[in-house]
This record gives structure tokens, C-alpha cells and sequence, in this order.
């Protein structure tokens, strides 16, 4: 197919604010101050919960939404003030798939696909090619007469994404787009994103509440809780050392690893004054993750290890394992001391009697 | 029957036939302008034009309110006008014509309305101009839900046009009142009965079916 290696856009949000006024006067912040730069070509992710303003800030990088203060910028262009020509002109290098597919019921497959090429003006004979790349691109060949109400979700969502490609945008903005797709069909449709990310370098911006999207295909992540970002950088890095509370809320039903029940219920924060045991996260990154270092603390300095829960998983390319062990109190310091001089990360949950 | 009731009968399924599809055409021409217009122009709407919005859906009320009978003679000076005269079947057209322009109007918006702003969103995000949207995704998506508005349109015609022999208006109601009423013929009136309820029949399940044909959303049962 003829593929216009497009290079994606850098997207940046300077100091943005954004305030709803609400009845009675009473004004309400849905953005404070945010300011965050999205690296060109990457796949970063916006997680927060619903209500924290993610899906606001998404929509101010195709204008759909405008900051009540602070600037936007894509490719270095103004959205935040772009009016009429010059926005729709923008809009036509962001393109957006959303949660719901938002797609016509009375267009078929091709048709849906070849709708913003018509708004585009682009001429008919041309929109076909095109519309014919699309479709092979986003594997519906065989579906191209159908309409949408004949499609599953994940196919809906595959026309949304050939819909959003059709114009050669520089950034795909993409708004809970798995988020009503069973688990399976999320896989196949983050894996297409992932190609496509690939193949046409273009930028893509995605929201979504679930911490796995975001270890899945984000290279980066920004945490965002009541209109502010607490905490972004590299996914590998939140994953592997969450600072803010949020951050570890989102991960704890990922990385793993909640305390099973019986711990949990007899979990106590002071030390027993008899024999006891503490309870410890273990973190291991990178290089660290495949060494068998709880096997050698036993062996080496004869400290009995209870293995609680845990998990050993990819984050981009990078092994991640999480688990959670008890220790006996008495040898707890020491075990630890062992473990972290050998490159893991602990932290001591709590003791049980 | 004589062949002098059955010409009579003829006569007046043609012209009620008449004043209906032409107030249709005329209604139509003019409702679906202003029911996308009043689908539109609210407060931050895609022609945002809150004050005009606000007169129009005023004035659509009014005209709404007024019982049809009471319309047809009230405008009577502005019939003549528009018609030359205000007497006969082409002159019941404008009293029928104004009765349901603002129906239509309320029935296009309605229709308009309810389709997914989820769409409008989509088609923003693409770079559409309003007129774009208006065009190729409001008044496609809205498609069949119009066509059943002008189909319940053309239905309550057909029974206002049974009024409009207060003027002159012949047709079907007329001839039912003159010779089935007032001539004491109740074989008449039972065929201009049954006739307008083969009329309606028709009008309705054909609108049912052209609007089935370019419905393309999932059918109500068994859909997912």
C-alpha cells in the first residue's frame, strides 16, 4: 500500500486551565495549570480516573474543547485560539477514535472511512484508493459493503481507527477506545494501534482508566487526579517506582499484587513482641527480575522465605516482577539488607503475629 | 349507487389527493429548513443564533396553538392574497400549508435531535464545517425518523383537509358533510370513511417502508 511515512507531531499544554461555571455562580476547575510535552512519535498515555479531566484535556488538542487559560500546541500551532479555516485545517492532522466509535449508522464501511476525505475535499477517484488502503490496513477487506450495526465491537473500533487515519494526520487521539471491548478483542485492537505507531511514526495520545492499556503500549504515562498531573515520565519508571498515591492505586490491580485476604485481615503495623513475621514487597527491575534472589537467601544466609503473592510481567520490553513475601522478624533487617544490596526494591507492608 | 355519486366521489378523493400532497410538498419545503434551523441554534449549537431560535420556536408555538378551524378562517384576508381568492380547493392549500409548516418543523427537529451527538463530535474532530455536518451526517443519520415525521404529517393532512369545506375547500370531509350528513346519506359518508382509511393506510405504510429501507441502524429486537 502507498504509505506516507508521516512524522508525528510533538503536543504540548502550557500552563492549562480550565474552569465550568456551574449553577449559583460556584465556578469549578476541571484542569489546573497543567503542563505537560508529548514527545513526537511516542505512545503516551493520560490515566486518571472518570471525572479527573483527562478526557477534557484530550479534546483541547483537536479544539473540541478550549482552556480558560494556558496555550496548546500541536507541531508547534496554537489550537487553543485557532478559529474557523485555520482550526478545521488543524483538525485535519489530529485524528481521533473514541470510546463509543461514534461511526454512521447509514454509511457503510467504506463509507464511514471515506467521510472525512469528503469533508477534506478530496476527489472521488482518489478517496477510493485511499479508502481501499484504509480498509486492508485495519484487516476488514472482506467487510467493505457492510454498515456498523452488522459489526462487532472491535470491528467498529477498526473502522474508527481507519476513519481517524484517513486524512495522514500527524497525532491520533485516541479517548477510552478499548474501554467498551472485552479483554481479547482490547489486545488485538492496542496491538494495531502499536503497528500503526510503528509503520507511520505518528504521534498517539490516549486516555483511559485502565493501567494495563498503559503498560501494553505506552512508552510514557502521565497520572492526572482533579485537574492536575501528579506524577508522569517513562511507564517503565511509574510502574517500577510509583511516587504518588494515585499512581499506586491505578497499579495495584496490575502489578499485582495485593495481599491476599488471610495476610491482609491479620496485617498489624507495630512489631509482635513475640515471634513474628514481616510481611515485604520485593521489586525487581530490569536485569534483576529473572535472578533467583529469594532461592539464594535461603541458601546463602539460611533465611526462610514464605512466598505470599506475586507476578513477573513485561512493561514495554523490560521483565518487572512484584512479589510479596513474609520473613521472619528477628532476620527481616538483614534479609532486606541482602536484597536490596543485590538490586531489588523493599518495602516493608506491615507484620503478622 | 348512481353513477352521478360515484363521479361525485371520484371527484372530491381527487382533490382532497390534491391539497394534501401539495401542502405536503409546500410544508415540507419550508418545515425542514426551519426544524433544522431550530435543531441548530441554541446557545452553542452549530449555528448558535439563541435569540432567532428563540422568536422562530416562539412563533411555531403560536401557530400550533390555533385550532385548525379557527386558522383556516383568520387568515382568510392573507389566503386571498396569496391565492387570489380565498374560496375553492387551491385556496384551502395555504391555510393547510401553514398548519403544517410548524408541525413538520417540530417533527424535523425532533428527529434531528435525537441523533448521537457523539456523531456531531466525530465529524467536528474530522475539520466539517457546520454546513458539512448539517449535510452529511444530521439530516442523513436523521433520515428515517424524518421520513416517519412527513409521514405522520402527510396522516394529520389528509384529516385537516376534511375541515377546509368550511371554506370551499371540497374534497372528501366536504362531500361527507353535505351529502352523508346534512342529504341524510349515510352510504356516502361510509365510503368517505372507508376511503380515508384506506388514504391513511397507504401514506403510512409506505413511509414505514421507505424509512425501514434507509434505516441501517440495528433492528430493535435481536440487535446486540
Amino acid at each position: 500500500m502507498t504509505e506516507n511515512k508521516t512524522r508525528g507531531a510533538s503536543i504540548a499544554f502550557d500552563t492549562v486551565g480550565k474552569s465550568f461555571n456551574k449553577a449559583g455562580g460556584v465556578s469549578f476547575n476541571a484542569l489546573d495549570n497543567v503542563s505537560l510535552s508529548v514527545a513526537p512519535g511516542a505512545i503516551t498515555g493520560i490515566i486518571g480516573r472518570s471525572g479527573a479531566g483527562k478526557s477534557t484535556l484530550l479534546r483541547m488538542v483537536n479544539g473540541l474543547e478550549r482552556p480558560t487559560s494556558g496555550r496548546v500546541l500541536v507541531a508547534g500551532q496554537e489550537v487553543s485560539t485557532a478559529k474557523g479555516a485555520q482550526l478545521r485545517a488543524i483538525r485535519r492532522d489530529v485524528g481521533m477514535i473514541f470510546q463509543h466509535f461514534n461511526l454512521l449508522s447509514t454509511r457503510t464501511v467504506a463509507g464511514n472511512i471515506a467521510l472525512p476525505l469528503e469533508i477534506a475535499g478530496v476527489a472521488a477517484p482518489q478517496i477510493k484508493t485511499r479508502v481501499a488502503d484504509l480498509i486492508d490496513r485495519v484487516g476488514l477487506s472482506d467487510h467493505a459493503g457492510r454498515y456498523p450495526a452488522e459489526l462487532s465491537g472491535g470491528q467498529k473500533q477498526r473502522i474508527g481507527i481507519a476513519r481517524a487515519l484517513a486524512t495522514e494526520p500527524k497525532v491520533l487521539l485516541s479517548d477510552e477506545a478499548t474501554s467498551a471491548l472485552d479483554p481479547e478483542t482490547t489486545q488485538t485492537v492496542l496491538a494495531l494501534l502499536k503497528d500503526i505507531n510503528r509503520d507511520l511514526g505518528l504521534t498517539i495520545l490516549l486516555i483511559t482508566h485502565e493501567m494495563a492499556v498503559v503498560r501494553d503500549i505506552a512508552s510514557h504515562v502521565a497520572v492526572i487526579e482533579a485537574g492536575r498531573i501528579v506524577e508522569h515520565g517513562a511507564t517503565y519508571d511509574i510502574f517500577t517506582a510509583p511516587q504518588h498515591a494515585t499512581t499506586r492505586s491505578f497499579l495495584s490491580g496490575v502489578t499485582g499484587v495485593t495481599l491476599p485476604a488471610f495476610v491482609r485481615d491479620r496485617l498489624v503495623q507495630n512489631a509482635p513482641a513475640q515471634r513474628g513475621e514481616e510481611v515485604v514487597r520485593v521489586t525487581f527491575t530490569g536485569t534483576y527480575a529473572t535472578d533467583p534472589m529469594l532461592a539464594r537467601l535461603t541458601k546463602d544466609m539460611g533465611i526462610p522465605v514464605n512466598i505470599l503473592a506475586g507476578a513477573i510481567e513485561e512493561i514495554g520490553t523490560q521483565p518487572y516482577g512484584n512479589l510479596l513475601i513474609s520473613l521472619p522478624v528477628s532476620q527481616a533487617a538483614q534479609a532486606r539488607a541482602f536484597l536490596e544490596n543485590h538490586g531489588l526494591t523493599t518495602e516493608m507492608l506491615g507484620y503478622v503475629g | 349507487m348512481s353513477a352521478n355519486l360515484i363521479n361525485l366521489l371520484l371527484e372530491a378523493t381527487g382533490q382532497t389527493l390534491y391539497m394534501v400532497a401539495i401542502s405536503a410538498l409546500f410544508g415540507t419545503l419550508l418545515g425542514l429548513p426551519l426544524g433544522l434551523f431550530l435543531a441548530t441554534s441554541q446557545r452553542g449549537e452549530l449555528v448558535s443564533m439563541p435569540w432567532v431560535n428563540k422568536v422562530l420556536g416562539l412563533v411555531v408555538n403560536a401557530t400550533r396553538s390555533v385550532p385548525f378551524i379557527i386558522l383556516v378562517v383568520a387568515i382568510i384576508p392573507f389566503t386571498r392574497m396569496v391565492a387570489g381568492t380565498s374560496i375553492g380547493t387551491t385556496a384551502a392549500i395555504v391555510p393547510l400549508t401553514i398548519a403544517t409548516v410548524p408541525f413538520i418543523a417540530r417533527l424535523v427537529e425532533n428527529a434531528i435531535r435525537e441523533v448521537d451527538a457523539g456523531l456531531i463530535e466525530a465529524a467536528r474532530a474530522m475539520g466539517a464545517t457546520p454546513v458539512q455536518i448539517i449535510t452529511k451526517v444530521l439530516l442523513r443519520e436523521a433520515l428515517p425518523s424524518i421520513i416517519l415525521g412527513l409521514t405522520l404529517a402527510i396522516v394529520s393532512l389528509i384529516g385537516y383537509s376534511a375541515m377546509v369545506g368550511a371554506v370551499g375547500g371540497e374534497g372528501l370531509g366536504d362531500l361527507g358533510i353535505r351529502y352523508g350528513y346534512q342529504r341524510f346519506m349515510p352510504d356516502v359518508m361510509a365510503i368517505v370513511v372507508v376511503i380515508l382509511i384506506v388514504l391513511v393506510q397507504l401514506v403510512q405504510s409506505i413511509g414505514e417502508r421507505i424509512a425501514a429501507a434507509v434505516d441501517k441502524r440495528a433492528p430493535k429486537s435481536g440487535g446486540q
